[in-house]
């Protein structure tokens, strides 16, 4: 079996990294030559089950009190590995490139170390099979991310970061121990088949486990408000773990909340309308926030949430028809979640690679002292650009493709289901379309003000274009997203196998029902080769028509003023000052002002800052309150040693007590 | 693929400039003015076409293609919409979401060309332009989830001359409703009065027309032309709502011409007797023309 092979790679690469790591000595190399040999490995029999190849298992011992060391490769799980592996293995080349500058400062051992682990715990959290084992990689995944996230732990931003991160992971996996348990004394069994094949009779029991999932789950994957870990985690990370984490770690999440719907038994109608609702939440309140910022890198953690909203609708959706008994829904809906699951992979992974290319050259993430960067760095402007239209959701790119699966379902359920599936659709659309235009409203803005116009400042005028190691994998991701959105009718062929997987729909309803969505995208392809066309032409047309006449060069108009400066530019803040206005009450956007003063004005000043909303307004104070109660422990504990021996005495009495009661 | 399906995409690209003149007529006529000539958006083409280019040492490629870009969005858009009875070139389920897509797409484009300039003004009116027109997209789709619903169809070549063709006896508000929203949002996406008023050329107030400043000559011409088509397309969606077939395709066609021009009158007019809308006034518009879409939806529920 190809993964075990391939997880066997990693297990090596980790221990040979460790072993000869030393500072002087470059092991990078090493590190992600495993993570390559091991991804293209493990690729092979998973496009097998993918193309609808016959589903591999392996069962061994494992000596673990109701462990077993169970993996099974089905459809859902090779979906989820597809991503994982590729972008792990194109991280770990960027990450050759992006770690090069702490080379000889800092022994690299220990972070290809971690990362191998990280990607050993994704591959065996989405293989495993049994509770303890999930559970195990589970926690080899979360703590693997630590390490990672706080690689530059001499930062104090970076340790709080990573502080939040860990505790935010553990509550989550706290929620899914007591799911697992639950579940297990129900089935009495540690088994994922065995829950699979009996399912969770009682309703009120799957209503119970259903919550657990989402809450334990939804920590991971980033539903709000469980996603403060996001935006702190994801800026303090070195980016290629960052693009990985955003790209595929937090999607582990979504597969954890799938794989647990298919113990659960039918769905009554409100978990698909509580989904739709932590979808549009978690995408417009993710959005918002995200314009709201102008550190570039927690930009992009905030629409990390965004896009797990727009997942979250998909399911949501397949869930309303689950329900009502449609399986267009059913089909349209999950697989258009699905399809986001693997669409999100590549433009996120694109647009940290590109974050992280602008963070080395100009040493700032900070998007209002940039600006000009395109001119500089040419190849990261161009890959990030694609990177931005997909994550828009614009033809004809993939992120559009996704979306438009998600529209369909909502409009066609929107236009048969009765009131109550109609309405939580409307609600779909309306919120969709908006996080889509804000969601271009944010891009343009990360990109106009970090590539376009004049060098804000001198980090922006000093920079230069990245090595190859880290463009290449830029490169690869961008032409993925324009693949898919080219390619669409048949990317959408290929959620066959994983569709009848998931729903648990017939074969042949399955295929007619995804038919039905590639006809409409074949055309949506059609459109595409019309406006490439158009543009080819319109591009000859203009060279046409500018040849041999005058074409000048001049300075920006600025309405008469002669002496414009960089600094006269739009801001990110200012792009969005709008919006920040608009929606104040929610975002809580302070302002530090200080005004011009005099006639000779000579120090002015405006500095705004969005917190996060969850985080300092529940969170924080839950949490003081929580540390508050458990201080009052301490009163118990003075100090002196007979103190001690007279608790251990009235224990022991009390047990005697009530042994013999 | 019939042969009559290529008249929406024919009349488009040759009468879609003919729209902002009669609305600029429209307004001399209140004004007791002559105005400019009917073909006047023509004219200005022509000269556009043949000029030079001066370009800002500021701007990249992006600026250059930023006109290109949205020019060939709005022309494969123009294949997917209707006229009247007349199927658009390009028809199939949801075809309004790539519609939607494409407009963003020029959008997108147009404003990174503005922010590739390096000026505050055009920056300026970027920022105007995405916000409004993400708080304009709800309100269009809304309005078309309703159309489907009633129609039970989801292609606009389908649903719109069904709606037309009879809808209108028993469900009259709803589709009022639904008119007035796709109305709003004409206005909205066309940079017309009450959002932006498209004669301010020089003021702050602007939104549209402050963001292709820098741009001129052939450039220039795509812009003006595809802002041109944008509103042609639009119209169409108002105006296949209304008309219905008649089974002869001559007076289908005059019609339907009729409804197109009727609305730039009717742009005109609003243009002629209200003043823009302050500017933290527009959001409260389009967020209530997304809610008299809902309202269409939920009446229509039955």
């Amino acid at each position: 079996m190809g993964l075990l092979f391939a997880m066997a790679i990693l297990l090596l690469g980790a221990m040979a990294v460790l072993a000869l790591s030393r500072p002087d000595r470059n092991v990078s190399w090493l590190g992600a030559g495993s993570v390559v040999i091991a991804s293209v490995l493990g690729c092979v029999p998973v496009i097998q089950v993918l193309s609808g190849g016959s589903i591999e298992a392996v069962r061994v011992p494992w000596p673990v009190p109701y462990g077993e060391f169970f993996l099974v490769l089905d459809p859902l799980a090779a979906w989820f590995l597809f991503p994982t592996l590729l972008l792990s293995a194109l991280s770990a080349i960027y990450g050759v490139g992006y770690l090069r500058v702490w080379q000889g400062r800092r022994s690299l051992g220990p972070v290809w170390f971690f990362y191998c682990v990280l990607v050993l715990g994704m591959m065996l959290v989405l293989l495993a099979r049994n509770a303890v084992l999930f559970l195990f990689a589970w926690e080899l995944m979360a703590v693997a991310s630590f390490f990672l996230v706080t690689f530059e732990y001499e930062r104090e931003a970076v340790r709080e970061a990573g502080w939040i991160y860990f505790v935010a992971t553990h509550l989550g996996t706290a929620f899914l121990l007591v799911f697992f348990l639950l579940t297990a004394r129900e089935t009495g069994s540690m088994d994922f088949t065995v829950w699979a094949e009996k399912g969770i009779q009682t309703r009120g029991l799957a209503d119970i486990l259903f919550l657990l999932a989402i809450v334990g789950f939804g920590t991971k994957a980033g539903f709000m408000p469980f996603h403060v870990w996001l935006p702190e985690a994801h800026p303090a990370a070195p980016s290629h773990v960052s693009a990985l984490m955003s790209g595929v770690m937090i999607k582990t999440g979504i597969y954890g909340l799938l794989r647990s719907l298919t113990f659960l038994g039918l769905p009554p109608l409100w978990w698909g309308w509580l989904l739709i609702g932590i979808g549009l939440t978690s995408g417009v309140l993710g959005v918002l926030f995200a314009l709201a910022q102008h550190d570039l890198k927690r930009l992009l953690a905030y629409h990390s949430v965004e896009n797990i909203g727009i997942i979250a609708l998909g399911i949501g959706v397949g869930l309303l028809g689950v329900s009502t008994g449609s399986p267009v829904l059913m089909v349209v809906g999950f697989g258009g979640g699905l399809l986001h699951v693997l669409n999100h992979a590549l433009f996120k992974g694109l647009l940290f690679f590109g974050a992280g290319a602008v963070l080395q050259g100009t040493g700032t993430h900070e998007i209002d002292h940039l600006g000009g960067l395109l001119k500089r760095m040419p190849w990261t402007a161009a890959t990030f650009l694609i990177g931005a239209v997909a994550i828009s959701g614009l033809p004809p790119l993939n992120g559009f493709v996704s979306e438009f699966l998600i529209f369909l379902g909502a409009f066609q359920g929107g236009a048969t289901l009765g009131a109550a599936g109609a309405v939580p659709l409307l609600a779909l659309i309306a919120g969709l379309a908006l996080i889509g235009g804000l969601a271009a409203a944010c891009f343009t803005k990360a990109f106009g003000v970090v590539f376009l116009g004049e060098p804000r400042t001198e980090h922006a005028s000093h920079t230069h274009e990245t090595g190859w190691a880290m463009r290449l994998p830029m490169l690869l991701l961008a032409a993925g997203c324009a693949l898919i959105g080219l390619f669409a009718p048949f990317v959408v062929g290929a959620l066959q196998a994983v569709l009848e997987n998931t729903t648990g729909l017939r074969r042949e309803v399955v295929r007619v029902n995804l038919a039905a969505a590639a006809g409409p995208l074949a055309l949506v392809v059609i459109g595409t080769v019309a406006f490439l066309l158009l543009l080819v032409a319109l591009f000859l047309l203009r060279r046409g028509l500018l040849a041999g006449r005058r074409v000048e060069q001049g300075v920006t108009w600025g309405c008469g003023y002669v002496q414009p400066t960089a600094r006269m530019q739009y801001t990110a803040s200012s792009f969005v000052q709008p919006v920040t206005t608009l929606f104040r009450w929610l975002l809580g956007t302070h302002r530090r002002l200080q005004r011009p003063e005099g006639i000779m004005p000579a120090n002015a000043s405006l500095t705004t800052e969005t917190p996060d909303l969850c985080h300092g307004n529940l969170y924080r104070p839950g949490f003081l309150k929580v540390n508050w109660g458990l201080s009052q422990l301490r009163r118990l504990q003075r100090g002196p040693v007979q103190l001690y021996v007279l608790y251990i005495a009235v224990t022991l009495i009390v047990l005697l007590a009530w042994k013999f009661r | 693929m019939k042969p009559e399906s290529f008249i929406p995409l024919l009349l488009a690209l040759m009468l879609s400039p003919l729209l902002p003149g009669v609305i600029n007529r429209t307004k001399a006529l209140f004004a007791g003015r002559r105005g400019p000539p009917l073909l006047q958006i023509y004219f200005d083409l022509w000269k556009l076409l043949h000029k030079g280019a001066v370009y800002s040492r500021t701007t990249t490629w992006i600026f250059r293609a930023g006109p290109m870009l949205g020019l060939a969005a709005v022309l494969t858009a123009a294949m997917l919409v209707p006229l009247g009875n007349f199927p658009a070139l390009i028809a199939f389920p949801a075809d309004f979401l790539l519609f939607a897509g494409l407009l963003g797409l020029m959008r997108f484009f147009t404003v990174l060309a503005a922010l590739d300039t390096g000026s505050s003004f055009e920056g300026m009116g970027a920022s105007r332009e995405v916000f409004f027109s993400a708080l304009a997209e709800p309100a269009l789709l809304v309005a078309l989830a309703t159309l489907a619903r009633q129609a039970g169809s989801y292609s606009l070549s389908t649903l719109l001359g069904q709606v037309a063709g009879g809808h209108w006896l028993h469900l009259g508000p709803v589709l009022a409703l639904v008119m007035i929203a796709l109305m709003i949002v004409l206005l909205a996406e066309n940079a017309r009065i009450p959002v932006d008023d498209p004669n301010t050329h020089l003021e702050l107030t602007m939104i549209h027309e402050v963001m292709v400043l820098d741009h001129g000559g052939p450039d220039f011409a795509f812009i003006v032309y595809g802002a041109a088509l944008k509103l042609w397309l639009l119209a169409a969606l108002v105006v296949g709502m209304v008309v219905p077939a008649t089974g002869a395709p001559g007076l289908d066609l005059a019609l339907v011409m009729g409804g197109m021009f009727a609305v730039a009158v009717v742009v005109g007019v609003v243009e002629s007797v209200m003043a823009r809308l302050r500017l933290a006034m527009v959001p409260q518009l389009l967020v209530g023309a997304g809610a008299l879409a809902a309202a269409a939806f939920l009446l229509g529920l039955k």
